[in-house]
């Protein structure tokens, strides 16, 4: 690691104060350390945002929804009871991402905001135009699972590697943010940017900003029932989507009023296609075009290196998320992620 | 620039000056602290051989600055036995051969200990392998690993109900 001033702010006007260009925040290291270590992240000074209080805690607000702490971790938000129970996808998805040490680490903000898995990424001798701009993209032609079917472009191939991120942008998530200017808030749709020419630009996020909380809406609640995320991977647990789904229904009178649908592993953001999710309106849950929904949301993907094989699996991905999503949010939830050895029937069931 | 940090380590305090802030926990526990029974397998977060309890938690100690962890409480592999009276967790990977070389063990078995803490696996093999998946073990002794915690779980809460184990 390069060596870096370490700070530890008491509030947040404070850590607003002390960065500065070459700074970065703190919250569980899991990312942040890891890159440091490879020589990825260079940062001069370290800012250790856990000692800011505002940053803590869950709590329902006025209007109904829900204001999550950035410093919230991963385990505490999947195993608070009342949170499962509103929102069992996004538990589901927190639960199927890294390890349960990991997930006591890590932070919601660090979630939204960690860097990509590309293999090119993280290799310093490699050319990559996210980590250092003009250099080149060594993922086209390489051999990396984590690149795109959606949304990429000549300068970068790579995907968001977070679980937690595609329920979230499916509900309509709020991200809050504080910054020299004061605060804003952006739609977590709105918060990963496509690579376009500036793949080094990850997020709406200003320089010097700072996440503070992520918000829920009220509504978001009515899908509970039905809802479900999906995770396809190398191996049972403790690794990467290769493609995953979340999948959400609102049954009214035996039919679906409400649906939404949206994609991980295959764009640098969530892809949620709102015109897939309304062709589901009206039709009752075990009889309504989940072939056609998942065909609509790929709509244009196609391979940006040996990776046409995505394509199917991500379209697959999504119909069964959508199965599963009809079928019920199962009694116990979160349910456990695939596993060869477990009961594909029981409260084990996944995928 | 010197930073000064107290903790509780393994049941005592202790007031240490790091020199460098880039010390990680485990760096610091196997480097300058004399306690190696935490081992290093990737230093990346990627193996699990690192596991301690950070304030009752299971944590990755090779992804942890030793210079945030003022205040906090850390357990080791070194602070679970009792004296001479080893740990139920301990009990269990011994009689169930829950080890082959043994270099993963000592994250096994304090991630255990966080699982078990955190309640939510039972002594269901399903949900302890999904909950143990944070611990890489290269012998593969994943069988007698898996038998090891439902073992302890269910000594553990026996020995909570009050009935002898
Ligand atoms: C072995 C391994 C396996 C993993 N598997 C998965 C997986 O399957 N699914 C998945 O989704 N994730 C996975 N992860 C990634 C993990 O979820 C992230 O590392 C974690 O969520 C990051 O959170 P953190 O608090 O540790 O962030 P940090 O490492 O502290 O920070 C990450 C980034 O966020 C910035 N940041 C932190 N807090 C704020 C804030 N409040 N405002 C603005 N910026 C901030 C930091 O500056 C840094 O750039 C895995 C990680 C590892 C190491
Ligand atoms: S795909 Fe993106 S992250 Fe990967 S090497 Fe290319 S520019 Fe870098
Ligand atoms: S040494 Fe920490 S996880 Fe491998
Ligand atoms: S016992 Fe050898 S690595 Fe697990």
């Amino acid at each position: 690691m390069k060596r870096f001033d370490f700070v530890q702010p008491a509030s947040v006007a404070e850590a607003l104060q002390v960065w500065h260009p070459g700074a970065v925040w703190l919250g569980g290291g899991t990312n942040l350390l890891d890159l440091m270590k490879g020589g990825v992240m260079l940062p001069d000074t370290v800012i250790d945002i856990n000692r800011l209080a505002d940053l803590r805690g869950i709590t329902t607000l006025d209007d109904g929804s829900l204001r999550i702490g950035a410093l919230v971790s991963n385990a505490e938000l999947a195993d608070d009871t009342g949170f499962a129970h509103d929102f069992p996808m996004v538990a589901e998805a927190l639960l199927s991402g890294a390890s349960g040490q990991l997930r006591n680490a890590a932070t919601v903000a660090g979630n939204l905001m960690q860097r990509t898995r590309c293999a090119y990424f993280q290799d310093t001798t490699a050319a990559c135009n996210r980590r250092e701009p003009g250099t080149g993209c060594d993922a086209r032609g390489g051999v990396d699972s984590h690149t795109a079917v959606l949304g990429f472009g000549d300068a970068c191939i790579t995907t968001h590697p977070s679980d937690f991120c595609v329920p979230l942008a499916a509900l309509d998530a709020v991200v809050e943010v504080q910054g020299p200017d004061g605060a804003r808030e952006v739609a977590l749709r709105d918060f990963h940017l496509l690579p376009g020419e500036t793949p080094e630009r990850e997020t709406a996020l200003q320089p010097g900003e700072i996440i503070v909380a992520l918000r829920l809406p009220a509504d978001a609640k009515g899908f509970a029932a039905h809802a479900r995320y999906l995770k396809v991977r190398d191996r049972t647990s403790y690794a990467f989507a290769t493609t995953s789904a979340a999948a959400a229904l609102r049954v009214e009178g035996g039919v679906i009023a409400e649906a939404r649908l949206s994609l991980g592993a295959i764009a640098a953001k969530p892809w949620r296609v709102t015109e897939a999710e309304a062709l589901l309106v009206g039709h009752a849950p075990d009889a309504a075009p989940f072939d056609q929904a998942a065909a609509r949301a790929l709509d244009g993907a196609v391979p940006s290196n040996d990776n046409g094989w995505k394509i199917a699996l991500a379209r697959r991905t999504a119909i069964r998320a959508l199965e599963l999503a009809a079928a019920g949010t199962p009694e116990r939830m979160p349910a456990l992620p695939a596993s060869p050895f477990a009961d594909q029937n029981g409260d084990h069931a996944h995928v | 620039m010197s930073l000064s940090i107290s903790l509780t380590l393994n049941g005592v305090v202790r007031d240490i000056v790091l020199d460098d802030p880039r010390v990680t926990l485990l760096d610091l526990l196997r480097e300058r602290l004399a306690l190696p029974g935490t081992k290093k397998g990737c230093d990346r977060g990627q193996c699990g051989a690192c596991t301690v309890l950070l304030n009752g938690k299971r944590m990755n100690a090779c992804l942890t600055l030793a210079a945030t962890l003022d205040g906090a409480t850390v357990t080791t592999i070194e602070g679970l036995a009792d004296g001479d009276a080893l740990h139920p967790v301990q009990t269990a990977f011994l009689e169930n051969d829950g080890f082959q070389c043994g270099y993963c063990t000592p994250g096994q078995i304090m991630s255990a200990v966080g699982l078990i803490a955190e309640g939510r696996a039972g002594d269901d093999p399903e949900r302890i392998r999904e909950g143990m998946s944070g611990n890489i073990c290269r012998c593969a002794a994943y069988h007698g690993i898996t038998r090891a915690v439902q073992e302890a779980t269910r000594r553990m809460a026996a020995a909570e109900r009050g009935d002898a184990a």
